[in-house]
């Protein structure tokens, strides 16, 4: 289902002979339980784009690490105009000529525009003092060089996003880049800066820099993009010029894969509604949520990143509170307005980040168990230890916890051990729904084996479960219903026949639907 | 838990190198470790503990009051002439109101910190200077003399009951009370989870910003009951009393095992630390060291306290290498 975009290709068309400035062959890297790299090639040319395609997860973020010398890779070799270098600190990386612009930029609010664009490799005048006049000139060619009219000597604090963004991009080139990486440099701009920062792109790819643009988004890989390589669990799948690919190839590459993991078999019974959401909004992060959820049935949110699922399970457990909307909870209405209340009507919220979210590591494995129950167990305001004690036993050995004594800090056991510390900790609460925000995100496939097989008794017992993940296999394999966000809102609600890999990539991005 | 265990824990550690040092005292001034002079030490100790316990509280939350001394001289202020104006009020009428207007100092703070979201060191580095002024523009910078105060007022803390004045007595109270709050009760465990971690405590329905504002108010309310009875037993009220006191008040739970990021801290830590400075502070005159060597040594313990915080917290984390795990 190709859509007819011009091919970007329109420019310099891309040689396939041209020496790469920067080639990366068989790069392997490995974090305890997890293979984040295995054996990945990619080349960048001079004045070409290459787009890298893949899930959440497939190792993009990780090689990026590895390019700018955050990360060192355990095998493999890295060829910079066609010689072997070492990429070992961001220093290297900065000499070498490479440079990122990340998700999020990292600028200072409280210094000035020059001195954001030059943190850290300021131009040096008498005595070692930074000399600010060549500071600023300096700044000041580089942002019209970008076709900026910004005034270096501002605080940054002063400017937009789309110019902090420029800043950030100005800071990147101030190194003499000869490449570029930009991680998805679109999320935070609006479709007006997009085309400005299309434009920039043009005038880097006319100064012969490489680019590596990582996105989400087809619409933009085919407008900028002469190249594409898609990674898909740590491995690179696929790679190509952009004019010989159609979208449906690249989606097929980013999620086609052996079916590997294999999902408890699960016949669910699906009981009464006992969540009912109805136009949940939020002034800036979501709108429009309504949905219908009923005991024992598990319901998928997918979507990519940012596009507000976390954002609005959090609303609904009262971290935040929505601008409108309303709740049932087996059909009465009732207001949640703080996470107490939450947990007092049966809705817990098993947050992503466990460790730093979940987790107190200092506090014993039993006071961890029990801080959210700690009004069952208490009598005439005073805790009961014995029961205290009984409660948090009870629900370690249902998961199985093996540990020294549960009066242990819970930082000193190890990180799957601890996650099933904060799984029991909710169970414990006795909810109605639970609210898992990537259950398995950074886990090793044994564990998440351990963690669906856990999900799927827990539904059994009659929870609703709202799983947000942005795992294709993990929400195919494991809801009986998945709601897609895009942008905030709902893009689809699928179920049966129409949950495929195709159909949720399309949902999630938009592809078809915007209006080309 | 194991003996070997129980020994290497901070209080254990704390509880002998207090006793180490009475023992090198006592080598060389026996009357100091006599049961009269020890009760004595422990009654002046009393007010460092007392505050001490307050803080604890506090920094167990990840904040911290600095405002403690200044709450307690301000109270103390009032109090004094509430006595020179209404010299037949009855103590317990004094004790309930300098326990109130210390509480309601502390809410102050914790409402600023709450509801304002500003950073307690500054919230209370402000008050801090608030609450003297205030004891300043109230009492006109004029002392409270001895002879202008009731009989009733003075006599109350150093009444003896059982061989141990109300001063010493308050302290034990206010010992056991905080143990049984903190150990078992709901607002006891959320002190400890509002500073262990705050994100998680949150998670877990816990309101932290409430918690920190509770924390605040209990640690007022104590250096209120100080604030009486400091200025009953010395005797006089003036604007600096207790000045620079608060420094005291952190060391002791520093030093007692208290973190200063939160989340970990016991009453008997912090009993500990107090009693810990009040010895030297005790000892040091009598075994003729001037008071500045004092301030070196307590800084000293300090350092040395914060270091042994640092390798406790070092020791955790993750044991990857299998003879490691299997040599614990």
């Amino acid at each position: 289902m190709r859509q007819e975009i011009p091919p970007a290709a329109a420019g310099p068309s891309p040689l396939p002979h041209d020496a790469p400035i920067l080639a990366l062959r068989g790069i392997t890297k490995t974090f305890p339980g997890v293979r984040a790299l295995s054996d990945v090639a990619l080349e960048l040319y001079p004045g070409q784009v290459t787009a890298l395609i893949g899930e959440n997860g497939a190792g993009k973020s990780t090689l990026v690490k590895i390019l700018t010398g955050i990360y060192q890779p355990d095998g493999g070799e890295i060829l910079l105009d066609g010689a072997p270098a070492r990429l070992d600190s961001p220093q290297a990386a900065a000499a070498a000529g490479i440079t990122a612009i990340h998700q999020e930029t990292v600028l200072f609010d409280d210094l000035t525009v020059a001195e954001n664009i030059f943190l850290g490799h300021a131009p040096r005048g008498r005595f070692g003092l930074i000399d600010t006049r060549a500071m600023r000139a300096r700044a000041a060619r580089l942002l019209q060089g970008l076709g900026a009219e910004i005034d270096p000597g501002t605080p940054l604090r002063d400017l937009g996003i789309a110019s902090k963004h420029l800043v950030a991009i100005a800071r990147a080139l101030s190194i003499e880049a000869r490449v570029v990486i930009m991680d998805e440099p679109t999320a935070a701009l609006s479709h007006k800066e997009i085309e400005e920062l299309y434009t920039l792109i043009e005038r880097l790819k006319a100064q012969g820099k490489a680019i590596l643009f990582i996105s989400h988004k087809f619409d933009e890989i085919f407008r900028i993009a002469d190249r594409y390589t898609v990674f898909r669990d740590g491995q690179m799948v696929g790679a190509g010029l952009i004019a010989e690919a159609s979208e449906a190839d690249l989606v097929r590459q980013m999620v086609g894969r052996d079916v590997s993991q294999i999902f408890p078999s699960r016949t669910p019974r699906i009981g009464a509604p006992v969540l009912q959401v109805e136009g949940y909004a939020h002034p800036t992060e979501f709108a429009d949520i309504s949905f219908t959820l009923r005991a024992g049935e598990i319901l998928g949110f997918y979507g990519l990143v940012g596009a507000g699922r976390s954002e609005f399970c959090q609303a609904l457990f009262g971290m935040t509170r929505p601008a409108a909307g309303s709740l049932r909870i087996d059909g009465q209405p009732v207001a949640i307005r703080s996470p107490a209340d939450a947990v007092a009507h049966g809705i817990v919220y098993v947050p992503e980040d466990r460790g730093r979210q979940g987790a107190i590591g200092a506090m014993p494995i039993f006071q961890n168990v029990t801080l959210p129950s700690l009004a069952r167990i208490s009598r005439n305001g005073f805790l009961r230890l014995a029961e205290e004690f009984r409660l948090a036993r009870d629900y370690c050995e249902r998961l199985d916890l093996r540990a020294a004594s549960l009066d242990t800090p819970l930082g000193t056991l190890s990180g799957g051990n601890q996650q099933k510390v904060v799984i029991a900790k909710w169970l414990a609460t006795r909810p109605r729904v639970i609210i898992l925000d990537e259950p398995t995100k950074g886990i090793d496939i044994g564990s998440k084996a351990a963690v669906h097989e856990f999900m799927a008794e827990l539904a059994a017992q009659g929870l609703a479960v709202i799983m947000v993940s942005s795992e294709i296999p993990e929400i195919l394999g494991m809801s009986d219903r998945v709601i897609v966000m895009r942008e905030g809102r709902i893009a689809a609600e699928l179920s049966g026949g129409d949950l495929t890999p195709e159909t949720l990539v399309r949902h999630a991005a938009g592809i078809g639907e915007t209006g080309q | 838990m194991t003996l070997t265990r129980l020994l290497k824990t901070r209080e254990a550690m704390l509880a002998v190198a207090i006793a180490l040092m009475l023992a090198l005292i006592a080598s060389r001034f026996p009357a100091f470790v006599a049961p009269g002079n020890l009760v004595a030490v422990f009654n002046d100790t009393a007010p460092l503990i007392i505050l001490a316990l307050g803080q604890m509280v506090v920094i167990l939350t990840r904040c911290i009051d600095l405002s403690v001394a200044a709450t307690l001289a301000l109270t103390g202020m009032v109090v004094a002439m509430l006595n020179l104006a209404l010299p037949d009020l009855p103590v317990a009428a004094i004790l309930a109101v300098a326990v109130a207007l210390g509480c309601g100092l502390g809410m102050v703070n914790g409402l600023l910190v709450w509801k304002l979201d500003i950073p307690p060191i500054v919230v209370t580095l402000g008050t801090m200077t608030i609450y003297r002024g205030t004891a300043f523009l109230i009492s006109g910078g004029k002392w409270v003399n001895a002879h202008e105060m009731s009989d009733a007022f003075k006599a109350f803390p150093r009444a003896q009951i059982l061989g141990l004045p109300v001063m010493s007595w308050i302290a034990i109270l206010v010992v056991v009370l905080l143990a049984v709050l903190l150990s078992r009760t709901e607002t006891g465990r959320a002190f400890y989870a509002a500073g262990g971690n705050p994100d998680a405590a949150t998670y877990a329905g816990i309101d932290v910003g409430r918690t920190r504002f509770l924390a605040f108010a209990l640690s007022g309310a104590l250096a209120g009951l100080v604030g009486y009875l400091w200025v009953a037993r010395y005797a006089v009220a003036y604007v600096d009393l207790a000045a620079g006191f608060e420094l005291d008040v952190v060391a002791a739970c520093v030093i007692g095992g208290v973190a200063i990021m939160g989340g970990v801290g016991s009453v008997a830590g912090a009993v500990l630390g107090a009693l810990f400075l009040g010895v030297i502070k005790n000892a040091l005159p009598v075994i003729n060291v001037s008071p500045f060597w004092q301030m070196a040594i307590s800084g000293a313990a300090i350092i040395i306290a914060v270091i042994l915080n640092a390798k406790a917290g070092r020791t955790r984390g993750r044991i990857i290498l299998r003879q490691a795990e299997a040599a614990r």
